[in-house]
């Protein structure tokens, strides 16, 4: 005969609520977890899906995630001028907030070298890859866009031609997929008398410069805009992605370009490394603590319940050990009601946090070890918040029963 | 385990049991030099006003409470000698002793039945046959039609029958009874009190029924009673 289930079944309404309650403490020690592992996938999404073997960033930074990288467009052609680079592709990336039917839109800009890169690593889920230089984009679904839908970002209008699932960025911002130039059109749209006025300084003190009377055709370049001036023009790229050729030394290749004095280069691994240990870590701990704290609440709060219970029983306990039950017998009724709270409680947290977390506005991700690891942090708690209540019952003397 | 059942004529003997509580200035003597026999098949009432110790002697007797001094046996078992345990009491008890006390004493959150089939599994029955058992005592004594009720759902009396069934469950050599018809009536607590004669006779067992219940104690083979924790013999009453 099972007494613990003779036992729950006499109070299952108390014993059902009690499990509940463990129940949704779980899912928020699940849930942490499960944002943790959410914001990891976020920020290693982009280095993970994107096919670079080294990273080039501007010199002495963490970018183009951990910090703000700025190199020139031409360093797209002096990387693929050294031995055993295959491929070299802009690489734009930028975050842009805007107001969109009375909602604040987020969008994380991501600049494919087109037609080198159309996105198609990107998961699509709908629609196409970039077909043309201009006015496409590919959106993530958490933006809100549908396929065929228009927007309108600077002075140019993009329609949504591709539809991805899961691509967010480091912030849980829906990533929107551009080709460079427009990306980069979206980074520097300026107003139109900003540029007038940006023009006619520069007239003014090409006017005033030797320079400009000797040689006058350098006052018309100082009309154009300047982005067609390499001279004048600010970097514009976040940074650069090479692919080392088949064969190629890729350690050879970064040592090649980490000798130039402008640029720092990163592998895939190194920039992984840079996003965990940098951006990530401080939440991972953060998270980490609150995830302990919260399981030792729950264990004492399971210990608590579990002392409660016995404390209730404490005249069967007596009468049993009266009528000879061994104490195996009674700490197993003590026990076998901790294991099942805690299982049943587990169960509870994982089938409402299936419902429950998608709601939430960045990923939660369940991963199979962390349920794994969860479930035996909760089967030792089990055990030990049933120990108060066993230490209990084992000091009842049977003499209990007759009064 | 010897059985306690073919080896020896006593059922129960104690040899002068002593039970203090305290010390000093505030030591109370519960019981003094208490000494009985009782055979197998024999049915002894322990009659006495509150607080003269019977209470302290059947704790003793049934290996819950152990004396400051003298020696319990059991079937011929040597069970206390002093404070000092002489056998595994615990097993001791589910084997050989069954009780029953005033208050029914049943475990909430079983049925009926399933607080007799708890004494024959907890002493090694399967399930099936502690359930079969357990029906059959229920009918024996009455209250069969109710082996599906919790307690609570129970008079009095059909609590204290299901309680006499468990106590019967593992056909013990001593059977101890503390005010057993304390909550019945006077015709349910007579056919009690002869149900505890009929299972002394039938399963040769020792029993000591504790009683202020004067009108059925033609019943009883011996009585004895307790003042101040001292115990004397008196014959019983002509049956």
């Amino acid at each position: 005969m099972n007494l613990a289930s003779k036992d729950i079944r006499h109070n299952l309404g108390r014993f059902a609520l009690t499990t509940f309650g463990i129940g949704m403490l779980l899912m928020v020690v699940m849930g942490m977890g499960g944002i943790y592992r959410g914001i990891e996938e976020d920020a290693t999404l982009l280095v993970d899906r994107i096919d670079a073997d080294l990273w080039v960033v501007q010199r002495n930074t963490k970018g183009p995630f951990a910090e703000v990288s700025r190199v020139p467009r031409n360093l797209v052609d002096r990387v693929l001028a050294v031995p055993g680079v295959g491929t070299s592709r802009e690489f734009v990336y930028h975050t842009i907030q805007r107001e969109r039917g009375g909602k604040l839109l987020r969008i994380a800009v991501l600049g494919l070298s087109w037609p080198t890169d159309k996105g198609e690593w990107s998961p699509l889920i709908a629609g196409r890859t970039l077909a043309k230089n201009h006015f496409e984009m590919i959106v993530d679904e958490s933006l809100g866009i549908h396929l065929g839908e228009t927007i309108k970002l600077g002075k140019d209008t993009y329609t949504a031609v591709g539809m991805t699932r899961g691509m967010l960025s480091l912030n849980g911002d829906g990533l929107a997929l551009f080709t460079t130039s427009d990306a980069l059109a979206i980074q520097f749209d300026t107003p139109g008398e900003a540029v007038r006025l940006e023009r006619a300084a520069r007239e003014a003190r090409g006017e005033r410069s030797e320079l400009a009377v000797q040689q006058p055709t350098l006052l018309e370049q100082a009309l154009k805009p300047s982005a067609d001036l390499p001279a004048i023009a600010p970097p514009q790229l976040s940074a650069v992605m090479v692919g080392v050729a088949a064969g190629a030394d890729a350690s050879r290749v970064a040592d090649t370009i980490n000798g130039w004095g402008d640029v720092s280069v990163y592998t895939r691994h190194g920039q992984r490394e840079l996003l965990i240990k940098g951006l990530v870590d401080k939440v991972r701990r953060q998270i980490g603590l609150f995830r302990i704290l919260l399981t030792i609440i729950a264990g004492i709060i399971m210990a608590l319940i579990l002392y409660t219970l016995t404390l209730d029983k404490i005249h069967s306990i007596a009468l049993l050990k009266l009528i000879g039950a061994p104490n195996a017998v009674i700490m197993g009724l003590i026990m076998q009601q901790a294991l099942v709270l805690g299982v049943l409680g587990f169960g509870i947290a994982y089938l409402i946090g299936q419902k429950v977390f998608p709601m939430f506005p960045r990923r939660v991700i369940l991963t199979p070890d962390d349920l794994m690891q969860l479930a035996a942090v909760v089967l030792i708690i089990s055990v030990a918040s049933s120990l108060l209540g066993i230490w209990k019952a084992m000091r009842v003397s049977p003499n209990e029963a007759l009064s | 385990m010897s059985s306690p059942k073919t080896q020896n004529p006593f059922a129960i003997e104690t040899q002068e049991l002593t039970k203090v509580y305290g010390s000093g200035n505030t030591e109370v003597i519960a019981m003094r030099d208490a000494s009985m026999q009782v055979r197998r098949g024999e049915v002894v009432a322990l009659l006495g006003p509150s607080g003269s110790g019977k209470s302290t002697f059947l704790t003793a007797v049934g290996l819950i409470n152990p004396p400051t001094s003298g020696r319990v046996f059991i079937g011929g078992q040597l069970t206390f000698e002093g404070p000092r345990a002489r056998t595994n009491l615990r097993t001791y008890r589910r084997q050989h002793i069954g009780f029953v006390f005033q208050k029914s004493n049943l475990i909430p959150f079983l049925t009926a039945i399933e607080n007799v089939q708890i004494a024959l599994e907890l002493n090694g029955q399967t399930s099936a046959a502690a359930r079969r058992r357990a029906l059959e005592l229920l009918d024996y004594l009455g209250v069969a039609d109710r082996a599906d009720n919790r307690p609570s759902m129970l008079s009095g009396g059909q609590q204290q029958r299901v309680a006499v069934a468990r106590a019967l469950a593992n056909q013990p050599s001593v059977v101890l009874a503390d005010e057993p018809t304390a909550a019945l009536d006077s015709h349910r607590g007579r056919q009690v009190m002869e149900l505890f004669a009929q299972v002394a006779h039938e399963q040769s067992a020792g029993v000591i029924v504790v009683t202020h219940d004067q009108r059925a104690l033609d019943i009883f083979d011996t009585i004895y009673e307790m003042e101040d924790g001292l115990m004397r013999k008196r014959q019983p009453q002509t049956k």
